[in-house]
């Protein structure tokens, strides 16, 4: 296998380290099958979605991507406000999560009371583990009266003057779905961020503080520069889930084929469509085009990671140069 | 330890076998009538000791199943098309089960307790969003004597592939050309105007939170949920509140000729008392099966399940039963089903 076995069989009491050996051997093939699996199942859930959007692709190709209507009477099929309304959803709610979760995640570990600390990161970690069904049904009976009666008209009033915030009120529509995605990735972003911020050196706060800097100084000038490719990979983690979410989002975002400039205005999204209409689906190419819609989201997803990383990339090299921000 | 774990993931492996052996038959499909295929599955196991595993996962995987022939039977809303029925190369059977029914259901409280009032071309007119205020003269027309707000009128509808969008959809393309022409029928349609709710819950929930919504739900869910809903004139000219009654009158004056493959749509059906949006539920069943115990099971149990007993617990669900001479056509069509080319033992 590598070169590291025959070295061990050749030292004195092989004997000994044989009957080692074999478990190593057997352990190290149990990991090499188990981490092939992963990348294999990955294949395999492709090659199946590829597969079953044969028939669509043939048909529509990368007009699929750049069409706007959805008619399965018709069987005329065009993603592009789900796209739209997958990457809204997300971008919402990332722009709510991020600073919220960020903002409990340096208070937890720079400002909080030791005893407030534990029960507060249990609450929050807590509402990771509620099914999203959930979420969905207090989203439909809690949140949405509250948006539609109150937030709503406010956001209308007072930021009016942008398009993202005209038109009239449902309740239902993509804010409402950025809102309760927010919620759900909150609790990813929190937990990760406060872990790397525990991880960070006490000495970098004792540095910062010793030159002269308040507490607000040293947790932003050293101890979050300090961890920010932590950070970004937790921001990466809510993303991935606001993408792929499905049922709360569906339940909430007022399901319309349509790109809207107000965020006001109802949407849709690709997990969203699939998990809608995929059961009824009766013709071939309804079933077809469900199925190119799913290799989307996978590619869609598979590219924004891959801007996530390059991003994780260049934040951690400019780290060899941390202490610039003080 | 170790043997103790082995030992019960045996015995888990053996309950999993044993329990798929015990199911005779299988089938999968519509979710609409799944409470009551539930209820008929259970009882007509404990009465013949028959077991029936149904699982209810849409009309359109139903279809697919029982063409791939994974299911004994499948179940849907919507009939097969004809392009279907050739690729199992015509051996299959609809036989209608129970009716269902789709109400309009709003959200006006300017009309207290008064019950709203259309007919046909205002209905296809409101989704084609054609009409939008709720003071159209067309609504005011239909609704003598009631004062009706300026208020905008919102259309609510299914955002998940259904039998019930299949159902009010046929309905509005026999009433409107331009519905036929510019929407069409299908499970899931590109609506011209309105929002999208998931699942009947999902458009009741728009609908009771939003002034001057209106939208469309399962009879037996508004029945269950006390919803408002709509009397809609039917061919006969006359005002028909959705019940079990008024849409087991609309299977009645189907008038179904003794050969029907009963793949009829009773939508906008004649008669007097007739409720004009309403439509059979199906199983789907192999004519002709070629293993022999099977047929026979499906045979019975399909003959039992137009017994006044198992029609009975329908309605006892909400479901209208079929109508006697439906029933009767129904049991006529089982007499029929084959085993393997030859008379059912």
């Amino acid at each position: 296998m590598t070169a590291g076995e025959p070295a061990i069989t050749e030292e004195p009491g092989a004997a000994v380290l044989q009957g080692r050996a074999v478990g190593d051997t057997v352990f190290k093939a149990a990991l090499t099958i188990a981490v092939l699996a992963v990348p294999a199942l990955l294949g395999f859930l492709v090659w199946e979605l590829w597969v079953g959007s044969r028939l669509a692709i043939e048909r529509y190709g990368f007009d699929f991507i750049t069409g706007t209507t959805w008619d399965p009477v018709a069987e005329e099929f065009g993603a592009l406000p789900l796209i739209v309304g997958t990457l809204t959803s997300a971008a919402v709610a990332l722009v709510i999560a991020v600073p919220l979760s960020l903002g409990v995640a340096i208070y937890l570990t720079e400002f909080s009371p030791k005893w407030l600390r534990q029960p507060v990161a249990f609450v929050i970690e807590l509402l990771a583990a509620i099914p999203s069904v959930v979420y969905g049904l207090w989203g439909i009976f809690v949140l949405i009266p509250v948006l539609k009666d109150h937030v709503f008209p406010f956001l209308r009033d007072t930021l009016g003057f942008l398009p993202l915030f005209q038109g009239p009120i449902y309740g239902n529509s993509m804010l409402a779905a950025g809102i309760i995605l927010a919620i759900m990735v909150m609790p990813y972003i929190m937990s990760v961020s406060r872990e790397v911020l525990m991880a960070v050196p006490a000495s970098q706060r004792e540095a910062a503080l010793g030159l002269g800097a308040t507490r607000w100084e040293a947790a932003w000038t050293a101890v979050v520069p300090y961890a920010r490719s932590g950070i970004v990979g937790a921001v990466i983690l809510g993303l991935g889930r606001a993408l792929g979410e499905t049922m709360a989002v569906t339940m909430l975002i007022g399901n319309r084929h349509e790109i809207a400039a107000s965020l006001f205005a109802p949407g849709y999204t690709m997990a969203a469509v699939i998990a809608n209409e995929f059961t009824e689906a009766a013709s071939d190419i309804h079933y077809a085009a469900l199925s190119y819609v799913a290799l989307s989201l996978f590619v869609v997803t598979v590219i924004v990671n891959g801007l996530a990383r390059i991003l994780i990339w260049r934040v951690s090299r400019g780290q060899a140069g941390g202490g610039q921000g003080v | 330890m170790r043997r103790l774990l082995i030992l019960s993931t045996l015995g888990l492996g053996l309950g999993t076998t044993q329990c798929l052996a015990q199911a005779n038959l299988n089938g999968a499909g519509a979710t609409f009538p799944n409470p009551i295929y539930a209820k008929w599955f259970d009882a007509y196991a404990k009465k013949t000791g028959v077991k029936i595993n149904y699982q209810s996962i849409g009309s359109g995987g139903g279809i697919r199943q029982f063409t791939q022939g994974t299911v004994d039977f499948g179940a849907s809303d919507g009939p097969m098309t004809d392009e279907q029925i050739a690729a199992v190369s015509g051996n299959v059977a609809h036989l209608p089960t129970v009716l269902g029914a789709v109400v309009l259901t709003y959200n006006q409280p300017a009309l207290g307790t008064t019950k709203l009032k259309l007919d046909g071309p205002t209905i296809a007119d409101i989704f084609l969003g054609k009409i939008t205020k709720w003071n159209d003269p067309r609504i005011a027309a239909l609704n003598p004597g009631v004062k009706l707000p300026a208020g905008d009128l919102l259309v609510v509808h299914r955002s998940d592939g259904s039998g019930t969008t299949y159902v009010f959809v046929d309905y509005l393309a026999k009433i409107s050309a331009e519905w036929r022409t510019k929407v069409g029928v299908n499970t899931a349609v590109n609506w011209p105007t309105g929002l999208g709710g998931k699942g009947n819950e999902g458009v009741t929930q728009q609908v009771k939170q939003l002034e001057g919504t209106i939208g469309y739900v399962e009879l037996v869910y508004a029945l269950a949920n006390k919803l408002a809903y709509a009397s809609v004139k039917n061919l006969g000219n006359k005002f028909v509140d959705p019940t079990l009654e008024s849409v087991s009158a609309a299977a009645a004056s189907a008038k179904l000729p003794k050969t029907t493959d009963f793949r009829v749509s009773i939508t906008n059906a004649p008669g007097d008392a007739s409720y004009p949006i309403a439509s059979f539920t199906w199983l789907l069943l192999k004519a002709d099966n070629a293993d022999p115990t099977k047929a026979k099971l499906i045979r019975d149990f399909a003959t039992w399940m137009t017994t006044a007993e198992a029609q009975g617990m329908a309605k006892a669900l909400g479901y209208a039963p079929l109508p006697d001479d439906v029933a009767g056509l129904v049991r006529d069509r089982v007499k029929t089903f084959k085993a393997g080319g030859k008379a059912i033992a």
